[in-house]
């Protein structure tokens, strides 16, 4: 299948242009976040204190990595799953957060901020972190270091594989996939 | 008696973590080549691609199949004329873990406590089942189990009345519900019968059964194949994105239950099914 390719910052401009089911090879800057460093920084907004990267037009990737072995760049890194972080999902995106990527459902009061703030959500494929690690070009922890796997990460990648899974319009491959192909039984 | 010592379980359950986590059973990558085939989907049939891919990567550069190593499941069957020497079992299993999580560059994913969730940093303890059988072996299965998949799982305590339909149903809806977040294709786990925790368990050991083996009562062997087909009827396809492919395989366990009761528990497995066994 054709691939699309996207490069970072994720401005609205290029947002729009993206279609639910499309699949894109992305190359530029990630930030990885999970369950704490997202209380974390939802704690950080509350308190009006600076984030640990600016929100608005980046992409945040839903992962905590293994170990990488010496002489690796990068250990098996793929999403894990986003519901997870729906809770603390709107006031990022009220802050200007284009892109999320991770794997499964999001809850309709996500899809409503997606396309409130013309945001995209990217599927990457869950449980294929050691194809996933081969984009991934640098990896710098800049924030909350004490999380391990958890510490928010900035990553350097090229033709990171995902697809899109919700776009600024919110139309949702999980729902549109399923019907597609559901037959009766 | 025959003496084994623990030492020996240590560097089994060392090997077979490290192993387990870079390599998966053939049945997987049999399975997947073969549905690259004829999965219906054209998003579907590129996701199974990109698993085989990822598959020959992690064998080759050794970079484990997914992040998530998981928490370590082992079953441990005694047999009754064995007597244990050395290190205490329970100690000698998480030194192998502990060992294998470090000296294997995988993801340590173990908190101490549910609430202020401190990571162990050694992805200790593990989740041993301890079962004691006739002879003088031991068998050892251990599976490394994430929690994509695991978070889907469920259990609840039918009416007797409610018999196979309200087991096919529970089963199908359960799995339905969790649409793509346990990662699919997945492998279904179904305990049924016992008590609540017998139906739990036995949901968990259904997922070390060789892929697609049928239990050898006909009965259950026909319900695993109507909810196979079932699930692989509800469109959610390759990682949800939609198909024909869902689950790989339905493997039910039961076991005599109360009159009053019908438990059944579903224990979900990504495509990732980790898992290894060992006799000594």
């Amino acid at each position: 299948m054709e691939k699309i390719i996207l490069d970072t910052p994720l401005t609205e401009k290029r947002a729009v242009n993206l279609k639910c089911g499309d699949m894109v090879l992305i190359s530029g800057t990630l930030y990885t976040a999970r369950d704490a460093a997202h209380l974390r920084m939802i704690d950080n907004i509350r308190q009006k204190k600076t984030l640990p990267f600016e929100l608005k037009d980046s992409i945040i990737y839903y992962a905590g990595p293994t170990p990488e072995r010496p002489g690796n760049i990068s250990g098996s890194f793929g999403p894990t799953t986003s519901s997870r972080m729906d809770k603390m999902t709107l006031p990022l995106l009220d802050q200007g957060l284009r892109g999320m990527i991770g794997k499964g459902l999001r809850s309709p009061e996500v899809i409503e901020g997606i396309k409130r703030n013309k945001a995209v959500y990217f599927a990457a494929i869950g449980g294929a972190g050691a194809m996933i690690s081969n984009s991934i070009k640098g990896i710098e922890i800049i924030a909350y270091d004490d999380l391990g796997t958890e510490a928010v990460r900035k990553l350097s990648v090229k033709d990171f594989p995902v697809v899109v899974a919700i776009d600024t319009f919110g139309e949702c491959i999980y729902d549109s996939g399923r019907n597609k192909y559901k037959k009766e039984f | 008696m025959r003496e084994v010592s623990t030492l020996l379980i240590k560097e089994k359950i060392k090997k077979m973590f490290i192993e387990m986590n870079h390599e998966l059973g053939n049945d997987v990558e049999a399975f997947l080549n073969k549905t690259r085939e004829i999965e219906e989907s054209p998003i579907g049939r590129e996701v199974l691609e990109n698993l085989l891919d990822n598959l020959a990567i992690a064998k080759e550069k050794q970079i484990p199949i997914c992040q998530d190593t998981g928490m370590a499941v082992v079953f441990l069957q005694i047999g009754q004329e064995v007597a244990l020497t050395d290190m205490f079992i329970e100690e000698a299993v998480n030194q192998g873990v502990r060992e294998a999580y470090q000296e294997g560059y995988l993801r340590k994913s173990v908190v101490k406590e549910p609430l202020e969730r401190v990571n162990t940093k050694d992805n200790t303890p593990a989740v041993i089942h301890y079962e004691i059988v006739p002879g003088n072996r031991i068998k050892i299965s251990a599976m490394a189990k994430g929690f994509g998949s695991e978070n889907m799982g469920k259990i609840k305590m039918l009416n007797p009345s409610d018999g196979k339909e309200g087991i096919v149903k529970f089963v199908v809806d359960t799995v339905s519900d969790a649409g793509p977040n346990p990662c699919p294709p997945v492998i279904v786990g179904v305990g049924v019968g016992g008590t609540m925790e017998k139906a739990a368990i036995l949901s968990k050991k259904a997922l070390l059964r060789p892929l697609g083996e049928r239990n050898p009562n006909q009965t259950y062997g026909e319900i695993e194949k109507d909810i196979l087909g079932r699930i692989n009827a509800s469109g959610i396809g390759p990682q949800g994105f939609g198909g024909s492919c869902t689950a790989m395989a339905v493997h039910m366990e039961y076991y005599p239950t109360h009159i009053a009761g019908l438990p059944v528990a579903v224990n979900i497995n990504c495509h990732v099914a980790r898992h290894r066994e060992s006799v000594i």
